[in-house]
């Protein structure tokens, strides 16, 4: 009897220490890190010193501004782009539809820097689309995409286009047809079924895909130093360089708690604003 | 918001339909076939449907006899290969479903889940820009129709597997359709829930007055709620009748096989000069006598012919008068309380089944192993198509 009751809690433990190790022991060691003074050399002494977030924030609102709205534009565009890609694959993907899922997939067997620093040479001042464009007289001579905004946030969100069309493919493709012959049977054209009955129920799935991409978008920081110049750093350059380059661990910490409390509070508002009870609702 | 007039009762929620003295649903010679990989499969050949207004009209059939396809054809979601669909007169072949003035019922609901009962049941209705206030007013009356005007804010998920069932027929009863199509509506309940469905369905079929097109593969609930049954199979309608019509004079094998018990027996004509009734020879030399016979048939010919189980008697003794009389074997006999069952063998390899009301007490007539008598009068039995 006592050892049924005690099984789950066993099988769960790995789980839980994982977490533990992996989690919560790095988060507090970094919370504390971001409450010290000093230096490498010195060391750095717990002096719960607020004033390295209001340096931290002080210093790179920029970045981080910058960070949220490349995200964001990235976010964007990936629903523009993986909706339709998702909605097709579920509804007129007939047999062949893993094939198609597998195509996005696929250039995720080479590795993500590899994948960037490839459309360095496809975004070249000179390159197959720009060269092209201009040989032909589309395009002005002195046209530049890459080391700009529009170049990092095309980089983003190709990277994590596949976050987004997978959940929103997942809810679609076990969307009852029946149902948007229900919404065609009563009275509704092809564009009253999308937005009144395919929209909205597949809304968690745009949900989960949104977390997925704006999420690791905006802390992204690949993306922006191979293909955004100098010009363009988001808030990843800037922790990247403080914690390995400047070796500033403290502040470091400070920006990376800013980025994670405006990441939670952006989350909660979107859930909110979606209604969290559609958004989290599973339907059968 | 003042352009419609509405009023507070329930009755009046749902008024019949416009009689146009045209048929509700005609289907004129309609195929459909489908492509599936290189070759084309039919699923619905020549079939010919004319349903009245207000009907209780079923398709009743196996599973892939073509009877859903019929009606998805007669709702829009299946545009015939060649034929005609008329709605009320009016020719609607290639008319998308959404300007069809019809309404279904799905076996799944499919219930929309991210709306409240009450919006569910309003979607057609707001769709048509109905007004506001009638809008209200006629989904309440409807909600109640099917008693759940007290779950009207409630969500699908939240609801019972009748409960459902009960709010996709208001969904499509509220837009008072020319006709309502049920795909196997109660398919998916348990039995004591489907058979009061069924009682139920039958009871707004007669207060809304709208015509129901039925499709099913019980034949047990076709025979209990139709007006009218087609019994399709292999894409083709078999037999177009009333209940009776189809138990008692099942048109061929199939029909006689499909709709309850039947004994199906085999014989040889005996002749045919000796005017009716005619004599067929079954099993071991016993004769059976026929009401009617195919003009093909001849005498030496083979013939199907059929008769009910109740329709048998069973006697020790051997009949007298003009009856069908054929010797056998009780092979089995199974009580039931209220009736036995008894299988009898006539030879050739045929049985019959035969079904003896318990009606004086006295227990069976015969045992397992015991010689008896079958026999039936000449207008129960009757010679089948293939």
């Amino acid at each position: 009897m006592s050892n049924r009751k005690t099984t789950p809690y066993v099988l769960v433990l790995p789980a839980w220490v994982w977490l533990a190790m992996f989690f919560v022991v790095p988060i507090g060691g970094m919370l504390s890190l971001s409450l010290t003074t000093g230096n490498v050399v010195t060391g750095f002494q717990q002096t719960f010193e607020v004033g390295n977030y209001v340096e931290a924030v002080a210093t790179y609102w920029e970045q981080i501004v910058r960070s949220l709205f490349y995200g964001g534009c990235a976010t964007l565009l990936c629903i523009a782009i993986g909706y339709p890609m998702a909605y097709w694959i579920a509804f007129r993907g007939g047999a062949h539809k893993s094939t198609y899922l597998l195509l996005i997939l696929l250039p995720f067997f080479v590795s993500f820097v590899l994948r960037t620093i490839s459309w360095r040479f496809l975004l070249a001042d000179n390159g197959v689309v720009l060269g092209t464009l201009k040989s032909v007289g589309l395009l002005p001579s002195d046209a530049a995409v890459l080391n700009s905004s529009p170049a990092v946030i095309l980089g983003l969100a190709y990277n994590f286009l596949p976050f987004m069309v997978l959940p929103i493919y997942a809810v679609l493709e076990r969307m009852d047809p029946r149902m948007v012959e229900a919404a065609h049977d009563l009275y509704a054209g092809r564009v009253q079924a999308f937005l009144r009955v395919i929209l909205p129920v597949s809304l968690p799935g745009v949900f989960a895909g949104v977390l997925m991409t704006f999420i690791p978008t905006s802390s992204d920081y690949v993306n922006s130093s191979v293909l955004g110049g100098t010009h363009n750093t988001m808030i990843g350059n800037v922790i990247q360089t403080q914690y390995l380059v400047n070796n500033n661990y403290p502040i470091a910490s400070a920006i990376t708690f800013v980025l994670m409390g405006l990441l939670l509070v952006g989350i909660f508002s979107y859930a909110r604003a979606l209604g969290t009870e559609r958004v989290m609702e599973v339907h059968t | 918001m003042a352009t419609s007039t509405t009023t507070s009762a329930p009755e009046a929620a749902v008024e019949p339909p416009a009689q146009t003295g045209e048929p509700a649903i005609s289907l004129e010679d309609v195929t459909k076939s489908f492509r599936s990989g290189s070759e084309t499969v039919t699923a619905v050949t020549g079939v010919d449907l004319t349903i009245g207004t207000g009907e209780f009209f079923s398709l009743l059939g196996p599973s892939g006899c073509g009877k859903t396809t019929t009606m998805r054809m007669i709702a829009g979601f299946e545009e015939p290969t060649s034929g005609t669909v008329r709605l009320d007169g009016r020719d609607v072949t290639g008319v998308p479903a959404n300007h069809r003035d019809v309404n279904m019922v799905f076996q799944s609901y499919a219930l929309f889940p991210h709306m409240n009962i009450a919006d569910n049941v309003a979607f057609g209705l707001r769709r048509r820009g109905v007004a506001k206030a009638e809008i209200r007013t006629r989904v309440a009356d409807m909600l109640d129709l099917v008693e759940l005007g007290h779950r009207a804010k409630h969500r699908p998920s939240q609801l019972s597997g009748g409960q459902q069932q009960r709010v996709a027929l208001a969904r499509a009863l509220v837009n008072q359709p020319g006709a309502l199509l049920l795909d196997e509506p109660l398919g998916a309940l348990d039995l004591k829930l489907r058979q009061s469905m069924q009682v139920e369905l039958k009871r707004i079929q007669r207060e809304v007055g709208i015509t129901f097109v039925y499709v099913t593969h019980d034949q047990g609930e076709a025979l209990t709620m139709s007006d009218r049954i087609a019994v399709m199979n292999h894409g083709r309608v078999e037999q177009l009748g009333t209940p009776a019509e189809i138990y008692e004079r099942p048109a061929t094998r199939f029909v006689a096989d499909f709709i309850g018990t039947s004994n199906l027996l085999t014989g040889v004509v005996w002749d045919r000069s000796g005017g009716e009734p005619w004599r067929v020879e079954v099993g071991d030399g016993a004769t059976a006598l026929a009401a009617e016979l195919p003009d093909t048939a001849e005498a030496g010919g083979e013939v199907h012919l059929t008769v009910r189980p109740e329709k048998v008697h069973i006697g020790v003794a051997e009949p007298e008068g003009a009856v069908s009389r054929v010797p056998g074997t009780v092979t089995e006999t199974v009580y039931l309380g209220s009736a036995t069952h008894y299988q009898v063998d006539i030879g050739s390899d045929q049985q019959v089944t035969v079904f003896q009301q318990n009606a004086s007490g006295s227990g069976l007539v015969a045992e397992r192993g015991e010689r008896v008598w079958l026999s039936w009068l000449p207008e129960h039995s009757y010679a089948l198509s293939d």
